[in-house]
């Protein structure tokens, strides 16, 4: 199976047609598949914050929209998530790698690991953790979840689940 | 001028348009002035007006103005080359640089000191970028409305602000509002 293939044609099924992005080294087959997809519209943005404001305007003009980013950007974009997705009940779908957790080489993306479950945990945000490939198949299930409840939801994808970082 | 008179000397060219306006006393003024269905109140998230109104123009055909401020577009400087390299040309950036943190208590920002937000926006790839002093913004607007080419003007006014009340409509009362009228 294609993982990168397999996550996109879900978006693709969930009417996701607005995505924007910011790096890492285990999303760039998925970043490159975005980019690829004629249905989708992919707008990189400089920080994840602007992506969701990206987001919600795209949103409220009528498209599905989703982000795509590390586990190290979670800070930056809380006050976000509370005054603007949440607070306007906006439906945002996040697809976040999970760096930092098993079979990761560097031990600083560590630092963030260890807050990022208890920081969506303290923001209400319903979250998801990818450790083996077949968890892909929850996914499609977890789009419908989000758009049917306007929610902000997180996909926490860890270098287990990407065929490992240091090996691939 | 100040931001107030400014906009509600604009306020009949907003009123046809998609407005997405700023956090603080710019959504309390615009509010106070002529609210309509057609404007988005931001009540927190400051700096996202003009990442918000990019997106909405990039997902639909009206014409959106983003109502930003020096001191958020300072705070969200990445947004400018996102908005360079990703053209929507129903869409307009109207910054009020008044050279301060308004809604805060007019403290200074860089932008009423050496950096010249229309030179950072050029910089950054924008390719329509105007400067306007406050009382010659109206014509100017109006015609980047009809000229239907992206735009980013920068509408240099005096800090100063006026007393008003908060906006206590509710956050999905506006979105929804506001949705309806993108749609209609
Ligand atoms: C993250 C964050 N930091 C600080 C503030 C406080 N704050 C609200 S409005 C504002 C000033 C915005 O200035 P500007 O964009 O120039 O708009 P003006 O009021 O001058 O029109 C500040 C600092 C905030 N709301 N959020
Ligand atoms: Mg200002």
């Amino acid at each position: 199976m294609n993982i990168d293939k397999k996550i996109v044609d879900d978006l693709v099924a969930n009417d996701i047609s607005f995505v924007t992005t910011v790096p890492c080294k285990q999303l760039a087959g998925v970043i490159d598949e975005v980019e690829a997809r004629d249905g989708i519209f992919h707008i990189p943005s400089n920080k994840e914050d602007e992506g969701m404001g990206l987001c919600a305007g795209a949103f409220m003009g009528g498209k599905r929209p989703m982000i795509i980013m590390q586990n190290t950007a979670i800070g930056v974009t809380f006050n976000t998530l509370a005054t603007l997705t949440q607070y306007y009940r906006m439906p945002l779908p996040m697809l976040i790698s999970y760096r930092g957790e098993l079979r990761e080489p560097v031990a600083c993306q560590v630092e963030m690991a260890v807050h990022t479950k208890a920081l969506l945990a303290q923001m209400n945000i319903p979250t998801y953790h990818f450790h083996w490939q077949k968890d892909v198949e929850e996914l499609d299930n977890i789009l419908k979840y989000t758009f049917m409840c306007n929610k902000p939801v997180a996909i926490l994808t860890d270098a287990n689940f990407w065929g490992g970082y240091g090996d691939q | 001028m100040i931001r107030s008179e400014i906009l509600r000397e604009i306020a009949p060219i907003l009123r046809d348009q998609l407005v997405v306006c700023n956090i603080g006393l710019p959504s309390q003024e615009l509010h106070m002035i002529d609210d309509q269905p057609t404007n988005f109140y931001m009540l927190g998230t400051m700096g996202l007006s003009s990442s918000i109104g990019l997106g909405l123009a990039l997902a639909q055909d009206k014409t959106v103005i983003s109502i930003d401020g020096d001191g958020s577009v300072l705070t969200n400087l990445g947004t400018l080359p996102t908005i360079a390299n990703n053209v929507a040309d129903n869409y307009i950036l109207l910054i009020i640089d008044n050279g301060s943190y308004g809604s805060t208590g007019d403290q200074p920002t860089y932008a009423g000191k050496k950096t010249k937000l229309e030179n950072v926006a050029e910089a950054c790839g924008c390719e329509n970028v105007i400067t306007v002093q406050d009382k010659d913004l109206g014509p100017v607007l109006q015609k980047a409305i009809d000229d239907r080419k992206m735009t980013v003007i920068v509408c240099k006014c005096d800090s100063g602000n006026i007393k008003l009340p908060v906006i206590t409509m509710d956050p999905v009362v506006i979105r929804h509002r506001f949705m309806q009228a993108v749609q209609a």
